[in-house]
């Protein structure tokens, strides 16, 4: 085979797998937006605190450490204790279900009802309160993030595909760590799908998306629907919190992963957690491969506005989005 | 009650306004944000060297040094409000530590006539003094930085490197396009092939980039980065088994913050420096005892020895160093802007002056004109000890080939200085 056509193999592979990642990132968008109407401007800076919190639980620093040490003189920075990486994630995800409550308590609560623009406009509030909030807590440095994921290209597929091209070609590379993502991103997704058909939560969830007031009237309590989905969105953000992580270090840019998951909603749609998947693999897939074949001849540097055009080429033909639901409006 | 409040806003005012006496240095810094891990540590080595200056040595030239900080975020808008806000008749010199803040500011100085230094970084023309007459980027700038890389790569081949594949990985920016048109005049000089691969902002996707890298198999690869991309950027060179020592940063991309996230694998890697890492320099007994210890650290104090707080703290060395000169020239501690601007392009670092300093070595010799505002463009290069877990010096200082960059810097400040209505001269 052509080692042309298996390099472009190799891109889609490669594509695919950020496709995932970046659906990660989407997923948290999807399931708030599902149940309460809102665009999460904050669902970025949840992946950051997450991820914060878990390294900081984990490597046993103290919380404020910086502000104590200003405030009293003294010099403390750890407890000098270090979690299993299991309990610092099981940690912090009572911290994001905590911070869920928190949410829903000072600020969710006084919205009922409002405009989507006012929810949206809190949680933009929100997100600069949480990234100055985590950099007091947890300290601005870059961390380290060590929970055991493999990473690395993968030397079984490299051995076992090197045999499809000629003397030049190494086999595919596919990082370990995007497979982890990619089986995680599977197991969330059908958990996630599984919870929304067929639990009595995950109903209440739908109803509530539907309309605030009507579930309302049938008893279903709006404030720990919220809360549980803020908690759902936060697990979710930990999850892409670690898996971005893993790859750069816990620092204050994971924040901006968010602007990844943008073309993922437009072309997915924002109400479908398929759509945030499958709008992942095609934009991650479609970015990848353009950068490859056209990219050299445009200088590169394509995949950012690359990914937003492609998603615009969709909405022109589903203005809902792939998987969005169809938004009829009589008057 | 009346005289009490009268004597409290007189107390408020007093305290609020600047004292007369004192030499105004503003530092535009940046704390949060994306960019803040390498902020932090630039701002905190920069304000305490000034500090230390205060404690223990009561100011430069019985001045004691005023610090107005103010947070740009990295953002280019806040960096100029920054600017202007903290700009006054008594405000001495400007570092911001950005290029694109640097862009925007050249013109604003220039017209304000208030002296910017920009270390290693900002618009790589602004050497020629005689264009940039209020700009300075001693001791060394990007296109030294390309050139050094390409030294180094020509030592390590035994000084033939034409045919060579060298891929540069740049952030897609005007930073990042800085050495491209450098390595470009170089490659034409050695005969090697050049292949770019930009990084678009801030750089935390970049499998395109290095799947390219595995499949074109470049002899080196050049980094320009900053940020977030520089961790991405090792830890992908790693995924793909790129050898680590053939692999080289800017000073941008040179810091601990760029290689601690990769762990062991990222051992061997490069960074090219203008300055001496670590901190065994009797300055930092000093740095300790007067500023750290006596709880008056900028920070949180733990930064000391980093590369980027070594950094921040040689441009303050550089900038006291200036003031100093200025007094000597002007024979008055309180000195002008128009009098510090002469002190900079009078600076002359020794060894005599670092060792007295307390930073023996800590940096190449330099002399700066009227004409040469950029030094003469020394740098060496770094290597990553992942076990010790530090940069060490691997090479001398070596000076950039001049005989490429000077037509390049002559070129591109003649057409700004044509664009901006500059008549070039020494006045």
């Amino acid at each position: 085979m052509p080692d042309q056509i298996l390099y472009a193999m190799e891109v889609m592979i490669n594509g695919l797998m950020a496709g995932v990642l970046y659906a990660l990132v989407a997923l948290g968008f999807v399931l708030i937006f599902k149940a309460s109407g809102i665009f999460n401007y904050a669902q970025g800076v949840l992946a950051l605190f997450a991820a914060l919190t878990l390294v900081g639980l984990q490597q046993g620093q103290i919380p404020f450490s910086h502000l104590i040490n200003a405030v009293f003189g003294t010099d403390v920075h750890h407890f000098g204790w270090e979690l299993p990486a299991i309990v610092a994630i099981v940690l912090t995800i009572g911290v994001m279900v905590l911070l869920a409550i928190v949410i829903e308590r000072f600020i969710l609560k006084y919205l009922v009802n409002q405009e989507p623009i006012i929810l949206f406009m809190a949680t933009i509030g929100l997100a600069y309160f949480m990234e100055g909030f985590g950099d007091i807590m947890w300290g601005s440095d870059i961390k380290t993030l060590d929970v055991g994921l493999p990473q690395g290209a993968s030397a079984w597929v490299e051995d076992n595909t090197a045999w499809l091209g000629g003397e030049g070609f190494y086999g595919f590379f596919i990082d370990k760590l995007d497979m982890v993502a990619a089986v995680v991103a599977a197991v969330l997704v059908i958990s996630l799908t599984l919870f929304s058909q067929y639990s009595k939560q995950g109903r209440a969830l739908r109803a509530v998306a539907d309309d605030h007031q009507a579930a309302l009237s049938v008893g279903i309590s709006l404030r720990f629907i919220w809360v549980l989905v803020w908690s759902i969105a936060g697990f979710v953000a930990l999850v892409a919190g670690i898996m971005w992580g893993a790859k750069s270090g816990v620092q204050f840019s994971l924040s901006l992963i968010a602007l990844k998951a943008l073309p993922v909603l437009m072309l997915g749609g924002f109400t479908s957690i398929p759509g945030a998947i499958v709008g992942g693999l095609i934009i991650g897939v479609g970015e990848k491969l353009f950068e490859f074949t056209i990219g050299p001849m445009v200088g590169g540097a394509t995949e950012n506005w690359f990914a937003y055009v492609l998603a615009l080429l969709f909405l022109v033909f589903r203005p809902q989005g792939l998987f969005g639901e169809k938004i009829i409006e009589r008057v | 009650m009346k005289k009490t409040l009268a004597t409290l806003a007189l107390s408020a005012v007093m305290a609020a306004g600047p004292a007369l006496a004192e030499l105004v240095v503003p530092s535009l810094s940046y704390r949060t944000g994306p960019y803040a891990a390498n902020g932090i540590p630039f701002a905190d080595g920069y304000q305490d060297y000034f500090r230390l200056l205060n404690e223990r040595d009561g100011g430069i030239g019985g001045e004691l040094v005023r610090i107005t900080e103010c947070e740009t975020g990295y953002n280019t808008e806040k960096g100029v409000e920054c600017y202007e806000s903290t700009k006054s008749d008594s405000t001495l010199i400007y570092e911001p530590l950005s290029t694109g803040i640097t862009y925007q500011l050249i013109p604003k100085v220039t017209a304000d006539g208030i002296p910017l230094h920009t270390l290693g970084y900002g618009r790589t023309s602004a050497k020629n003094g005689e264009v940039f007459r209020w700009v300075f980027n001693y001791p060394a700038n990007y296109w030294d930085g390309a050139s050094v890389a390409i030294k180094h790569i020509l030592d390590q081949e035994g000084g033939d490197i034409s045919g060579k594949k060298i891929a540069l990985v740049y952030h897609n920016s005007a930073y990042g396009k800085e050495p491209i048109r450098t390595l470009e005049e170089l490659a034409k000089k050695h005969g090697y092939q050049l292949s770019l691969l930009p990084v678009d902002h801030p750089g935390q996707e970049q499998k395109s980039q290095w799947l390219q890298i595995r499949r074109e198999r470049p002899d080196y690869v050049i980094m320009w980065g900053w940020g977030v991309m520089n961790q991405v950027a090792i830890q992908e060179a790693v995924n793909i088994r790129y050898p680590m020592d053939h692999f080289i940063g800017i000073w941008w991309s040179g810091s601990e913050n760029d290689v601690k996230p990769a762990g062991a694998a990222a051992d061997g890697y490069k960074a090219l420096t203008f300055h001496n890492l670590g901190d065994d320099y009797p300055l930092y007994d000093d740095l300790r005892k007067y500023v750290v210890d006596a709880g008056k650290a900028a920070g949180a104090g733990d930064q000391l020895g980093t590369a980027l707080y070594n950094r921040g703290m040689y441009a303050a060395m550089l900038a006291a160093e200036a003031i100093k000169t200025a007094q000597e020239m002007a024979g008055t501690s309180q000195i002008t802007r128009e009098q510090l601007r002469a002190g900079m392009e009078n600076l002359e670092i020794t060894n005599a002056k670092m060792e007295a300093l307390g930073l023996p070595g800590f940096g190449p010799e330099f002399k700066v004109s009227c004409q040469n505002h950029g030094g003469d463009g020394y740098a060496a290069v770094a290597q990553w000890d992942a076990k010790a877990g530090e940069w060490k010096l691997i090479t001398d200082y070596m000076q950039s080939d001049q005989e490429v960059i000077q037509p390049l810097v002559e070129e591109d400040s003649m057409a700004y200085a044509k664009e901006a209505g500059i008549t070039p001269g020494c006045n």
